[in-house]
């Protein structure tokens, strides 16, 4: 027998509690965030980079013009520059920016954005940090009367506090915008998780913004630069309120009592899209509480009733003003710009909506041209124009473009695998939340009613392309024919002129007797 | 490609009509293949499509004519038309029938792997394989074949070696100069004389008593080197398994003008009943069109016949699945098994046996036994052979 174990009491056990952290729960948990190993860790860090530039030029009305920079150091060791020309940070706002899990702009509301939750940028500084020991290094200006400013600044991973070790003003041609700088740890990768496909991703989804590109050890004038398709910045996109048939219980019970309505009719009136008075009428009776009810005063088994009667009741689906597509013909710009393809065409299906949330999807197809034509087709995956590289296999679009029945559009199509031909697909869902499987937002959740949008789109794109493979074959087939005819014809005059000796002349007459013979029936 | 029955009216004096035995001289081919040029351009200036009309060759447009004693091609006819997908072979047919004609009138000829390079001047219209060469070889063939006229006269000859010949025959020949040869069949030796490609124009001078068709080299070599020929007053044709064309067309021209019988000796098996027999006596469905040149109805089958495999005792190897599918094909379908009841019993006795015998299994009584033993006691009956 062993020495009996030493019991902890109470007390003990409550030196040990302490609330944790939520950056030192993210630094033990980058996986999480796309950290999971340098090569990921170096495309999460542009990813994030750009997609908060592209977000904030967009707030600003401006034409984003972005710029990436990444510099090998050393061996795997990177340092990873994004400059925008949006509106820039206010000065008092930035530690907090870049130097704060979950601090944002975007979390508190239902509305289409790259970022969600406000973890990125910081993420990927507080990665830097812990690889390198570097801080994050952030220059802004908000316009050209007001100076430029540079901060370091590095995150209190205890305190998931900012902690700013350098701040001054400095010279800076850009009238605004930010440029942010992180050195960290990383690999460089090609294929298809690489940083030069996101680069090129990110510019066909984003027709609107210039992409300019500094590979590793590449010299400035040889940068990549993705010149802009569209000079309009896509609509505006509002902010709604949740949709009644997205709400789950709990947060029904959470909205009923921090409501500033008076009785129950006002809160669902007031704090819901799409209810009007009548329809909240519609759902007490059918949940049988009053109307008037306080709404604080609701308990549990009749908010059950209020949740359940709201699937029964007719309500209209949430607004859609509030999801911004890229649209058909900016799609089909920019893989015509991206590709050399025969054929290239897009769709954008009407917003519908999922648990509530209206959501949107589109598809872009280019076949042909230089695209390979043994190989799996290419799938490009969007949520709210950001490109998913990561869980192919995992996405609910990737689900929906297998589903579907290719061969039918003649095209190679193995089971369960992606349809093999000279394809590539675009695939984006715009949303004000897009359901990931996870927080690192590699994949799209496997939502019935999204898959079926997808389906629906892509099948409309099935027949289009199915179509055009058709007509290419029969012209193929034509010109072959055409080429027999003319082939042929010269050795059966010929043939014939040599049995029956007649002269060149008659020969040539002969041979062309037999191509108006032809042609007549070529056509039948 | 459409087959359809001939019209009524037909362009040409039907088949039936002609002499069997003679083939068609070389103004006769040309003028064939000038009736279908001018046929064909005719068509052409008047703005329509041509076609030729090609007779099917397969069994299932074959019937066995008892009365002359050959499987007879049928009416059934496939119509190739002019258009986009045949002109290719359209081009094809012609230029070969050009070629043909060339060949005719330089008194020459081209094997049918010469004629094969030839086209490979042709540009786009050469063959690629010697396969398609020979098979508009055939068609060509089949298309004038109503007119006496075959590849022989069309001057592509096959590749194909001849059969060797022993015993008291003289073949009157002549070579390209023109001389006459008087070749002696006794005088070769240990070796024999060797069928020719073309043998219309050969003369025979013979007192044997009949001809001896012999499958196997093996065997003809033993009857050879013993001069079997000699001490039964026969001539020994050795066929190296289906016998070529040139070798049935020589034992028929023989038979038929110098009177001889004409027995076969081959394996007792399916292979060797329904396929060297068979083609040798009435001939094949695929050359149905030419059957008439190239048999000899006048053969019968003087063994190994399954009955001899019980009376002498032979050693057996057992049938395996190809045989059995061969025999039973044909019982069912070939038209002429299906003619005479001797053959179908036969087959359906080896085929209960389960078992073949090849010739050379006669050597189990001792090398000599088929000289001294078998063939004089077989040839005492020559009315007991099977038909």
């Amino acid at each position: 027998m062993g020495k009996a174990r030493r019991a902890a009491t109470a007390a003990d056990l409550a030196k040990q509690q302490r609330e944790i952290s939520v950056s030192e729960f993210f630094a033990k948990n980058r996986h999480l965030l796309g950290f999971d190993n340098p090569s990921k860790a170096l495309l999460t860090t542009v990813k994030e980079g750009v997609d908060n530039a592209l977000d904030a030029c967009e707030e600003a009305a401006i034409l984003p013009d972005v710029r990436v920079e990444i510099q090998e150091l050393a061996e795997a060791r990177f340092r990873v520059a994004i400059q925008d020309n949006g509106p820039g940070i206010v000065r008092a706002q930035v530690p907090r920016i870049f130097g704060r899990l979950l601090y944002g702009s975007k979390f508190h509301r239902l509305r289409q954005s790259r970022g969600q939750q406000g973890i990125g940028i910081s993420a990927a500084g507080m990665y830097g940090l812990l690889t390198t020991g570097k801080p994050i290094a952030v220059t802004t200006r908000t316009g050209k009367r007001s100076p430029a400013h540079h901060f370091e600044i590095v995150i209190d991973t205890q305190r998931n506090e900012p902690k700013v070790q350098r701040d001054e003003t400095v010279k800076w041609d850009a009238p605004h915008g930010t440029r942010v700088e992180i050195e960290l740890e990383g690999n460089w990768r090609g294929g298809q998780h690489s940083v030069d496909n996101y680069v090129r991703q990110i510019a066909l989804a984003n027709p609107h913004a210039q992409i300019t590109y500094l590979g590793p050890g590449k010299r400035p004038e040889d940068a990549v630069v993705h010149a802009r398709v569209a000079s309009q910045l896509p609509p505006d996109t509002a902010e709604i309120k949740p949709h009644p048939h997205g709400v789950e219980l709990g947060v029904l019970m959470q909205m009923l009592r921090d409501t500033p309505a008076r009785n129950l009719r006002g809160c669902l009136a007031g704090d819901f899209s799409r209810v009007s008075p009548r329809v909240a009428d519609q759902i007490c009776e059918a949940a049988r509480v009053a109307t008037t009810r306080r709404p604080r005063e609701i308990g549990r088994d009749e908010a059950e009733r209020i949740h359940a009667a709201i699937q029964k009741v007719r309500i209209m689906a949430p607004p859609t003003d509030c999801i911004a597509p890229i649209g058909e013909d900016l799609i089909a710009r920019a893989l015509r710009a991206d590709v050399k393809a025969d054929f290239v065409v897009a769709r954008t299906r009407r917003p519908t909506v999922y648990r509530g949330n209206p959501f949107l999807v589109e598809v872009g197809l280019a076949y042909g041209g230089e695209l390979p034509a043994e190989e799996p087709v290419t799938l490009y995956r969007f949520a709210n124009r950001v490109p998913l590289q990561y869980q192919q296999g995992a996405c609910a679009m990737t689900r929906a473009v297998v589903s579907t029945d290719w061969r039918a559009y003649g095209l190679q199509h193995p089971k369960g695998a992606l349809p093999i031909g000279p394809l590539l697909l675009l695939v984006h869902i715009a949303s004000v939340w897009v359901p990931f499987t996870s927080e690192s937002k590699e994949a799209v959740a496997h939502y019935p009613e999204i898959i079926r949008e997808l389906r629906l789109a892509l099948q409309e794109l099935g027949r289009k392309v199915s179509g055009h493979i058709r007509r290419r074959r029969r012209e193929a087939d034509e010109a072959k024919k055409r080429g027999y005819i003319e082939q042929y014809i010269p050795h059966l005059a010929l043939a014939l002129q040599e049995i029956l000796g007649f002269d060149d002349r008659e020969r040539e007459r002969t041979a062309r007797s037999l191509e108006t013979v032809l042609e007549r029936t070529r056509r039948i | 490609m459409a087959v359809r029955k001939p019209r009524k009216a037909s362009r040409k004096k039907p088949a039936a009509k002609r002499d069997a035995r003679v083939q068609a001289s070389d103004a006769q081919t040309i003028g064939r293949i000038d009736d279908t040029a001018r046929r064909l351009h005719e068509t052409i200036r008047k703005g329509r499509r041509p076609d030729l009309a090609l007779p099917v060759r397969a069994l299932s447009n074959v019937s066995y004519d008892a009365r002359r004693g050959w499987l007879e091609i049928g009416r059934q006819r496939k119509v190739r038309t002019l258009s986009v997908n045949t002109v290719k072979n359209f081009a094809q047919t012609l230029r070969m029938m050009s070629l043909s004609k060339e060949l005719i009138r330089n008194n020459d000829f081209a094997t049918k792997r010469e004629a094969y390079y030839i086209s490979k001047n042709w540009e786009t219209c050469k063959f690629d394989e010697q396969i398609e060469s020979d098979t508009v070889m055939d068609d060509i063939e089949a298309l004038f074949s109503v007119d006496g006229v075959a590849r022989e006269q069309l001057r592509f000859y096959p590749e194909e070696h001849g059969g060797s010949v022993s015993g008291p025959l003289v073949v009157i020949d002549r070579d390209a100069t023109g001389r006459v040869a008087r070749i002696d069949c006794t005088a070769f030796g240990s070796g024999a004389y060797s069928v020719p490609s073309s043998v219309e124009e050969l003369g025979f001078e013979t007192d044997a008593a009949f001809v001896l068709l012999i499958e196997t080299g093996g065997m003809f070599q033993r009857l050879q080197s013993h001069r079997f020929w000699e001490r039964a007053n026969c001539i020994l044709v050795e066929m190296g398994g289906v016998p070529t064309r040139a070798v049935r067309r020589f034992v028929r021209r023989l038979a038929e003008e110098r009177r001889l019988p004409v027995y076969a000796f081959v394996d007792c098996d399916p292979y060797g009943i329904a396929n060297i027999y068979r083609t040798l006596k009435v001939g094949s469905g695929s050359a149905a069109h030419v059957n008439r040149f190239f048999c000899v109805p006048s053969a019968c089958f003087l063994g190994v016949t399954p009955q001899d495999i019980v009376d002498y005792q032979l050693p057996t190897h057992p049938l395996k699945e190809v045989d059995v599918k061969r025999a039973k094909d044909a019982l069912r379908n070939d038209p002429f098994f299906q003619r005479h009841k001797a053959w179908r019993d036969a087959i359906e006795q080896l085929v209960g046996m389960g078992v073949r015998a090849e010739q050379q299994a006669l050597a189990k009584w001792g090398l000599n036994y088929v000289i001294d033993e078998y063939l004089p006691r077989k040839l005492e009956h020559p009315e007991r052979f099977l038909p």
